[in-house]
């Protein structure tokens, strides 16, 4: 390859100078048009009223970037020798997926002996476990609306629904009912399932697109009604003081309130306000393994079967016995139940909820987990909910970046890594080239 | 409600009087036939007669508008489609639509869902022993394997869920001659050795036909010519409008 590239390139840039600088300009140009009204012109809020600003240097520093970007962008892609090596992100990852897939009972195992020491560990402090908590939360989501994308391959864009029926569910329930955690826990799941079923029947027989703007609907209507059905759910003030978790009964506070035992007392250790952040994050660890678990051995069930079945051909399926109606909802439902579960964990950590922890932009980052990740991978769920959720933690001072690093983060992956970053299933198809990709004839479009 | 009684001359399969229309235009104008257990019954007829809508109609997607189909005596015409056939009915659809992404092995399993689990294995043997390369490509995904090979998997896997008939749409599409001759001799086995009763429906009559106990010819969604295989590979007339050429 590298004999061949240097004498061949050169003459095969010159002749494609042109459509190289046409390029460059073309670009160029979009970018002026479109920074204009983003960049060049700024509308500003005076107390004399709204002010037109223009911003010509700023501009011309956006446009210069752009062409700047561009240029460096042609460079790398033509450069000798470079040519031919498919995306180099692609190929980096390509044998980082094939290790992973091939040891990936002894890698979870692994990681779930890390996750189970590293709150007792000195790394884990407050501020650390809450983070992996978060990080739990994200992943027990993602590997739920997993069953529903990855596996079922039904676009749902309003998951975060079955997470706020999760949530509300268990706290309307403590608060108003005094009910335990413990025991709202199944119920909130079956809340959320049940709430699938309800969605589901009516609409899962719409493909694509359309079960997608369906779905997404949903998710606002729940929202929505959160919000506005005051009496019940205290509409925009959400509910608060939640009940939290307690240790089989005992709880974790300095105190015992009437004549109970505390858990540090259980013990016999000093009371430390750690010990509940620790049990919450062991809970919603057990809670996530549960729902990995569930899914990887569903997955060898004919029901399981019957998912990826669908996603691949619907006719086939039909023809095989199958009822796609039926089978569709019981995705739905199961991860609508892993959703509820999730949720009322959500409530029970955060002490106070409100519908603005269930925006359309939660169900985006779950989707997004889910899809970075490679639709239907476990693993590349848990690394997606790292990029997407723990990264910009991390960083939170950089705040303002954050949309532009994830806008730039789902591009980059989908020009390099079509599939998620770990795709599941096929990666022998894609390294075969083009022969693996044959759709079946007469896709259901 | 009460099974019907079934005469020893019921036929496994009987369509009577079926129509089926696609919007305004009606692609099946009334047909009537059979298939008695343990034949092969072919359908010939050239592209766009109505030949895979009938197959679609028997599975009940699209549904007949007016005439009836029944399945060992039992009316089925407004079942829905699992509904049929779990009853014994198993259907190869046009273009084989095997699942490309899952391997061959996990292909056959798919037919086998709606199988009793016990005789999963003798199946499995059972269809290994009809197409060999199966075996050899048990772990290959099924959008790798040759036309032939994905012909062969469908044919297997319509036979995994143990069905009564097996119904099979232009098994010969697109593939080579020799290649032909082989999944034929392969159907010719399943009807012999398992006493399989087939309906299969094929623009490509030479072979379908030599293949037949009885025939059908189906024109602009109606049967114009019946009868035994071997009669109608006679008539001069279908060697006019279907065989010339030559095979
Ligand atoms: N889904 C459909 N919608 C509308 N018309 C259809 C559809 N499927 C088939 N047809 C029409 O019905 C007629 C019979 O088609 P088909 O049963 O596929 O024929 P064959 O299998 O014999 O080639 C054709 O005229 C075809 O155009
Ligand atoms: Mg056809």
């Amino acid at each position: 390859m590298m004999t061949i590239a240097p004498t061949s390139a050169p003459a095969g840039l010159a002749s494609r100078l042109g459509p190289l600088a046409r390029e460059l300009g073309v670009t160029t140009f979009l970018g002026a048009v479109l920074f204009l009204p983003f960049i060049g012109l700024y509308s500003e809020n005076l107390t004399s009223g709204l002010q037109l600003v223009k911003r010509w240097e700023d501009w011309a520093w956006a446009i210069g970037a752009v062409f700047v970007g561009r240029l460096l962008l042609i460079v790398w892609r033509e450069w000798p020798g470079r040519r031919r090596s498919t995306g180099a992100l692609g190929a980096a990852l390509r044998p980082v997926g094939s290790f992973l897939r091939y040891n990936m009972t002894s890698i979870g195992l692994i990681a779930l002996v890390l996750a189970i020491a590293f709150p007792l560990t000195s790394f884990g402090n407050r501020y650390t476990i809450d983070v992996a908590t978060t990080w739990m939360i994200y992943i027990m989501l993602g590997w739920g609306l997993n069953i529903v994308v990855g596996l079922a391959g039904l676009l749902d864009l309003g998951y975060v629904a079955f997470y706020a029926v999760g949530a509300y569910s268990y706290a309307l329930l403590a608060t108003e009912f005094g009910w335990s955690f413990w025991v709202c826990l199944p119920l909130a799941g079956l809340f959320a399932a049940f709430f699938g079923v309800t969605l589901g029947f009516p609409v899962l027989r719409l493909r694509g697109d359309y079960l997608a703007i369906v779905t997404l609907g949903f998710g606002e209507i729940i929202r929505v009604i959160l919000l506005n059905w005051v009496p019940v759910t205290h509409g925009p003030n959400g509910v608060s003081a939640i009940p939290r978790p307690s240790f089989f009964g005992f709880e974790f506070s300095r105190t015992a309130s009437d004549g109970a035992m505390t858990f540090h007392q259980l013990l016999g250790i000093d009371y430390s306000p750690l010990h509940r952040v620790i049990f919450l994050f062991y809970v919603i660890l057990a809670l996530a393994v549960l729902t990995n678990l569930f899914t990887q051995r569903i997955r060898r069930l004919p029901v399981g079967r019957a998912w990826e079945a669908l996603r691949e051909d619907e006719i086939a399926c039909r023809s095989l016995g199958i009822n796609p109606t039926n089978i569709k909802l019981s995705a739905f439902a199961l991860g609508a139940m892993f959703g509820g579960f999730a949720g009322s964990f959500f409530a029970t950590r955060q002490g106070f909820i409100s519908p603005e922890s269930f925006s359309f932009m939660e169900s985006a980052v779950i989707l997004a987990i889910v899809v970075l990740g490679g639709m239907g991978s476990q693993v590349g769920v848990v690394i997606a909910a790292f990029v997407l959720v723990v990264m910009p933690e991390i960083f939170r001072e950089f705040e303002q970046y954050r949309m532009l690093v994830f806008g730039a983060a789902m591009v980059a992956v989908m020009v390099w890594r079509p599939g998620g970053l770990l795709a599941y299933r096929d990666p022998t198809l894609r390294l075969g080239g083009k022969k693996g990709r044959v759709a079946p004839e007469g896709d259901p479009a | 409600m009460p099974d019907p009684v079934i005469r020893p001359d019921t036929p496994l399969l009987e369509v009577e009087g079926v129509r089926t229309r696609y919007g305004m235009i009606e692609a099946l104008r009334g047909v009537d036939l059979s298939v008695h257990a343990g034949e092969i019954v072919t359908l010939i007829g050239s592209n766009g007669a109505g030949k895979t809508t009938l197959l679609n109609t028997i599975c009940g997607e699209p549904r007949a508008h007016s005439g009836t189909v029944r399945f060992a005596g039992q009316d089925i015409t407004r079942l829905a489609t699992d509904r049929i056939v779990r009853l014994g009915i198993a259907h190869s659809p046009e273009g084989r639509r095997i699942f490309s992404r899952m391997t061959v092995y996990e292909n056959l399993q798919m037919g086998a869902l709606i199988a009793d689990p016990a005789h999963f294995q003798d199946d499995l043997r059972q269809v290994f022993t009809l197409f060999p390369r199966l075996e050899e490509r048990r772990e290959q995904r099924g959008g790798t394997l040759s036309g032939g090979e994905q012909q062969m998997l469908a044919i297997g896997r319509a036979l995994m869920s143990r069905p009564r008939l097996l119904l099979l749409d232009e098994p010969s599409l697109g593939l080579a001659p020799l290649v032909v001759r082989q999944i034929f001799a392969a159907i010719q086995e399943i009807n012999q050795r398992q006493g399989m009763t087939v309906f299969l429906v094929e623009q490509n009559a030479f072979h379908a036909l030599r293949l037949a106990h009885r025939a059908y010819v189906l024109v602009n969604g109606l049967v114009t010519l019946s009868g035994p295989g071997s009669e109608l590979l006679a008539n001069p007339e279908i060697r006019a409008a279907y065989l010339e050429g030559g095979h």
